[in-house]
């Protein structure tokens, strides 16, 4: 007994002095703390999972209220995240610099193949063997390294070919990094047409490999009333400062590869402001 | 207690029980904080000072406290009691004193307080049956041995950045072998006796 209540008294004094100590010190070597910090910290998901690039998320915290990261770091957050941020340190919010990933490939299943390929269920490995086993250099090879690289399961491959699902696509762009062939993009979240396809090769040699890839015809061209979309060295590339999301590309292309399946979605911010003004 | 056998004390610590490399105390931060060795520095200091300090503590609480109250048993606990101030007490010092410091740091200075090492040189300066100045040179050599072993591997890490190895073996595994080669290295001090 007595010296279950000594043992108690010595932790309790030790405890006491410490802490004593420690009071003072914190007095001593008090560190000025933004007030911004607390409540942009409880914006972010605090999850500490290093998805921005950051250390965690104080660190993310901070770099955005010094200027160093935009209010949408946070790929995790995402757009309410984002918005509460901005909404804090009196931003504005500009929504087109949201990014999402796009596979600028529908080759797949539509595309001619050089060879069997039975090895391993990766890309990379795919690669070193006569650079895959798709006949067009600038096809999806469909092994999923790009599925494998996204953390928050928004890649499939359907058909053969990685898709990605826009709506859990939080734009880290992992998947970009992770294609061997170079193929995913970066693209506005609120583009509304995007080309999938990355073939620079002539019609005449892409008609013979895939069955669906742009043939550099220019019909998008001439069809695109705002100068949106350019046939630059065979393939259609799409100036997203320009494009309005009108989708009329995508229903000219005799390839049926300009996609727009996202005509439900919120439409393009600055295609809102340039109606107005027209 | 003479001079030589103090001598014989570090020289022990830092090489032969080296608390890294031979005892395997303190793993976490040596991998965690080795990418770097400016990082790998701060954090080696930070450790020789709180090892120190906890060391003249600890025999001080363990001597005049415990002893004489009989209560051994409470050790662990009031010793980890001393050393979670302490890092308290650090990590307050280097948010003001040196915030670079204090972020590139992170999670693993809060850590201290859990690293093996610092828990297990107060333990083992009172189970080897130390007077004060022998825990001290114990605590502050074993100190000086762990950042010998963290700045060695982190030197060795930054070289390795432009090593080439296979893509599979980048980030832990070859840092695993890294530290499992350092490790074989160290054995060689095994056995080495001075002035006994």
């Amino acid at each position: 007994m007595n010296s279950i209540i000594s043992a108690v008294l010595v932790l309790g004094v030790l405890g006491a002095v410490f802490g004593l100590i420690l009071a003072v010190a914190s007095k001593v070597f008090e560190v000025e703390k933004n007030e911004l910090l607390e409540p942009v910290m409880d914006a972010l998901p605090g999850a500490n999972c290093g998805g921005c690039g950051f250390a965690g998320c104080s660190t993310c915290a901070q770099a955005i209220i010094d200027g160093k990261a935009p209010p949408n770091a946070c790929p995790v957050g995402g757009e309410a995240s984002a918005e509460k941020i901005a909404a804090l340190l009196g931003l504005e919010m500009n929504k087109n610099t949201r990014l999402s990933a796009f596979v600028n490939c529908s080759g797949g299943n539509n595309a001619v193949k050089k060879y069997q390929y039975l090895g391993l269920k990766d890309c990379h490995a795919a690669m070193k063997i006569a650079g895959g086993p798709t006949e067009c250099a600038y096809g999806c090879i469909g092994l999923g390294s790009c599925v494998s690289a996204c953390m928050f399961g928004a890649l499939s491959i359907q058909n053969g070919v990685a898709k990605v699902d826009h709506e859990k696509c939080t734009g880290c762009l992992r998947c970009v990094e992770a294609c061997p062939k170079q193929i995913i993009h970066p693209v506005p979240y609120y583009a509304d047409v995007n080309v999938a396809c990355s073939s620079h090769e002539r019609g005449a040699v892409l008609r013979k490999i895939c069955n669906i890839g742009c043939l550099g015809c220019k019909i998008c061209e001439r069809t695109c009333q705002h100068d949106a979309i350019h046939v630059v060295d065979n393939l259609a590339v799409i100036d997203y400062d320009k494009c309005i999301g009108c989708g009329e590309c995508a229903l000219k292309c005799p390839r049926h590869l300009i996609s727009d399946a996202n005509l439900d979605r919120t439409p393009h911010v600055s295609s809102v402001d340039k109606a107005a003004n027209s | 207690m003479s001079f030589t056998s103090l001598f014989s004390i570090a020289l022990g610590a830092i090489l032969v029980e080296n608390y890294i490399l031979v005892q395997f105390l303190g793993i976490c931060p040596f991998l965690g904080v080795s990418k770097k060795t400016d990082t790998a520095f701060g954090m080696s200091m930070a450790v020789i000072f709180v090892m120190a300090v906890a060391s003249a503590v600890t025999w001080l609480v363990n001597n005049f406290l415990l002893e004489r109250l009989g209560l051994q048993f409470m050790q662990t606990v009031a010793f980890i009691l001393v050393i979670a101030a302490l890092v308290q007490f650090v990590e307050m010092f280097l948010q003001k004193a040196m915030p670079a410091l204090y972020q590139s740091l992170g999670i693993y200075l809060p850590l201290i307080t859990t690293n093996c090492a610092v828990l297990g040189v107060a333990l083992l300066n009172v189970q080897s049956g130390y007077n004060f100045i022998e825990a001290v040179i114990n605590g502050t050599a074993a100190a000086v041995g762990f950042s010998l072993a963290l700045m060695l591997f982190a030197s060795i890490r930054e070289r390795l950045e432009f090593a080439e190895y296979p893509k599979s073996f980048e980030g832990f595994p070859i840092a695993l072998i890294t530290a499992a080669l350092l490790a074989i290295s160290f054995m060689g001090f095994s056995g080495l006796e001075v002035f006994k």
